[in-house]
């Protein structure tokens, strides 16, 4: 058994650094505050690709099978002798394969940063405040039970509130961090509601217990039935409401889009890479269960995970903001691994959906964060978010310009990028299970085709916009991470997954579905085509097509009024029907009781207080009398 | 030996010297004689611990010592009321008490 314990200071150490920059940043130089925060995640970045080294290639294998391995556990919270709350770290093929991303990412991000914050006011505010998310996000990657997972969860959601209001003088960015955090808190009300149905029936909160495959936790389900679905069902469903809400699918996705507020940085790590796909990795941490005792749950997850996908797609075509387009992207891309997981059985072959999601998370963070970082060092140079007011960049922006190009690629399917990989086998995973999913899928895919060379040429080609000043290529801090991640999106698809992170830890065959990869392959082609006539050059397609499906775009440019759906749910049916009522009995029942017993003393000792006359002797005289009283009634009547 | 006087005697004594007290107390508006009347209820006090203390134990010495106490504190007690109705008369220039009566609400 090789020993892990050093994992401990893969969480603890962007939490140490947290603490530095947090309360003593301020006394620090810029400078050094961001580099202190750089260096700390290096670290834990080479300890990381340590243990996945270890993990993967000297870990001694069970049956052919990888194992859940506690690396360290303390009881945090003892109740009873059963009920406790444990903190530990759980490593298993998908918590090791986290590590690699998030810690991959951030390192690139804290990189990119350096130059993309540099002179902004709260340099190391900034700094601390994305080590408190490194922190929160390994802690919840590496959670050994699911009450850890849900407090890591929380911590995640309240960085990404912090980061996302970083501009805290804008109100707009104030109003996104505030729509982020309720929305996603509202959610995550569902995933307490689901631990707590779970573990009331299966008597424990730790992971390896729980997704034990023959385990008491599994048998346990489908004892209990409630409206005709079986308990474990109901829990599932409801944990899945808080991956729901922080991945970002329909119908809990309003806050993505102005979460991109936040630096841009910030987007690529948290909105992009590594938080957003926590909801991914949740349904796939507990998917024994979801598979083996929750069938309809795991429906739940392929058809939610479906209809975001193409419901992104589509708004993703018409919007303008280049943040926006990427946002609703990742919302796509997202719905592709979930739908991934959905139509996953477990063991074996059948887990090759579970697989291609993982390997799509995998990907999708590289690809994801780089067009996102390729965003930031445009915005950088154009200062404007509006892919309206870009055009002709490739010229200004050879290095950006190149990578952006490969992210599109790699995003669009195209071999031999990693995209490719990882989004044919999620297609012949779907084309196995259900042919509707598998449809809509493709669509997605021509679709994700059109919408990023849509942005990639307006950005790069179209017409020649006239700049104040004339843009610039980023400072080499920005390009090095850019081009670091182009070269993890090119060479990633051949990771082996099949052999790494499988449902069941045992690694399968699988090998390229042809009737599946050329018609996809094609698809993307098609879209990068239309793409490629609409907006290579300035032309008046575009314009004449809005013209014609005028209400169709109009819906869709809207974002099919869903925000409107919210704000007129929430104004005029809770705010008035529920939340006035509410008010109203606080203010008039409960507050009203308060003061009329408050009113009532008053009165009492406004009329009794003549009895305090400052007459000593009228002091006296009710004390004797009072005293000879009390002796007359002791003893007269006193037996 | 005292033996042929009643304990009664004594016991109406004091009850008499203790109403005078409080009636003087309860009355009079000059704070020195109100002071006065203080002292006449300790001292009826004190005559009843003598008195019981003759007649049921008449071996020990409890009572004497009590009145003993009683009347150091009460000296004390003179000492402080005075002084406390020195400093009234200082402020308000009277030691009625009926005009002292700052001290309401």
């Amino acid at each position: 058994m090789i020993n892990f314990n050093y994992t401990i200071w893969i969480p603890l150490l962007p939490f140490l650094m947290f603490l530095v920059l947090g309360l003593a940043g301020h006394k620090l130089k810029a400078k050094l505050s961001g580099l202190m925060g750089t260096s700390g995640l290096a670290v834990i970045t080479v300890l990381s690709y340590i243990t996945a080294y270890k993990y993967f290639f000297t870990t001694e294998k069970i049956d052919g099978a990888y194992q859940k391995l506690i690396a360290f556990n303390t009881v945090w919270l003892q109740f009873t002798d059963n009920l406790h709350i444990d903190l530990g770290i759980l490593l298993d093929p998908i918590s090791v394969m986290m590590l690699v991303v998030v810690t991959t990412v951030s390192l690139m991000v804290h990189i990119y940063s350096l130059g993309y914050m540099k002179g902004e006011k709260g340099y190391e505010r900034f700094y601390a405040f994305l080590s408190l998310f490194s922190f929160s996000m390994l802690g919840l990657v590496l959670a050994s039970n699911i009450f850890q997972m849900y407090i890591f969860w929380e911590l995640v959601g309240v960085s990404s509130f912090l980061l996302i209001g970083f501009y805290y003088q804008k109100p707009s960015a104030v109003r996104a961090s505030k729509k982020a955090f309720i929305v996603t808190r509202f959610a995550d009300f569902g995933f307490l509601v689901g631990i707590l149905i779970l573990s009331f029936n299966t008597k424990t909160f730790d992971f390896i217990s729980l997704t034990d495959p023959s385990g008491f936790a599994i048998a346990q389900g489908s004892s209990l039935a409630f409206m005709g679905l079986s308990v474990m069902t109901w829990s599932m469903i409801f944990i899945f409401m808080g991956g729901v809400g922080k991945s970002a699918m329909f119908p809990f996705h309003i806050w993505l889009p102005d979460a991109m507020e936040g630096p841009t940085p910030v987007s690529a790590l948290i909105h992009a890479a590594t938080m957003v796909v926590a909801g991914v990795y949740l349904v796939a941490r507990m998917f024994p269960i979801y598979s083996i005792s929750a069938p309809v749950a795991l429906e739940v997850v392929a058809y939610v995970g479906a209809f975001s996908s193409l419901f992104a797609a589509i708004i993703a075509c018409t919007q303008t903001d280049i943040k926006r387009v990427l946002a609703y992207s990742t919302m796509s891309q997202i719905g592709y691994m979930m739908m991934a997981l959905g139509v996953s059985g477990y063991g074996g072959h059948d887990g090759l959906g579970y697989m291609a999601s993982m390997f799509h998370l995998f990907t999708h963070a590289m690809f994801k964060a780089l067009l996102f970082l390729g965003a930031g060092a445009i915005i950088h140079a154009v200062h404007t978010n509006h892919m309206t007011e870009m055009g002709g960049l490739r010229k200004y922006l050879p290095i950006t310009h190149l990578t952006f190009l490969i992210a599109c690629l790699t995003i669009a399917g195209i071999p031999p990028l990693s995209g490719f990989f990882s989004k044919d086998e999620i297609l012949v995973a779907a084309f196995h299970h259900n042919k509707l999913l598998f449809a809509v899928e493709y669509a997605v895919a021509g679709l994700t085709a059109f919408y990023m060379f849509r942005l990639y040429f307006s950005v790069f080609w179209g017409k020649d916009t006239h700049y104040h000043h004339t843009p610039h290529e980023a400072p080499a801090t920005m390009t090095i991470p850019l081009v670091i991640l182009a070269a993890a999106s090119v060479f990633t698809g051949f990771i082996p997954f099949n052999e790494l992170v499988t449902s069941d830890g045992k690694a399968f065959e699988t090998h390229l579905d042809y009737a599946v990869a050329i018609p996809s392959v094609l698809i993307g082609l098609l879209g990068i085509g239309i793409a490629y006539i609409m907006y290579k050059k300035e032309t008046t397609i575009p314009d004449r097509l809005t013209a014609t499906f005028k209400y169709s775009y109009k819906w869709a440019y809207n974002k099919f009024y869903i925000d409107e759906v919210y704000l007129f749910m929430t104004k005029n049916i809770i705010f008035r029907y529920i939340s006035t009522p509410i008010a109203w009995f606080d203010r008039h029942i409960i507050d009203a009781t308060m003061n009329a017993i408050a009113e009532l003393t008053q009165n009492v000792s406004f009329r009794i207080r003549g009895f305090q006359s400052g007459q000593l002797q009228k002091y006296g005289f009710v004390f004797i009398s009072g005293a000879v009283i009390l002796a007359i009634l002791f003893v007269y009547l006193w037996k | 030996m005292s033996s042929g006087i009643p304990v009664q005697y004594f016991l109406i004594l004091a009850t008499i010297m203790f109403f005078a007290g409080i009636y003087g107390f309860l009355t009079r508006r000059n704070l020195i004689t109100i002071l006065m009347s203080v002292e006449l209820i300790l001292n009826s006090v004190n005559i009843n611990f003598m008195a019981f203390n003759r007649y049921l134990y008449p071996h020990k010495l409890e009572g004497m010592f009590f009145s003993m106490f009683v009347i150091a504190v009460a000296a004390c007690e003179a000492a402080v009321a005075i002084a406390i109705i020195i400093n009234i008369y200082r402020r308000f220039t009277t030691i009625n008490v009926e005009d002292v009566n700052e001290m309401k609400f």
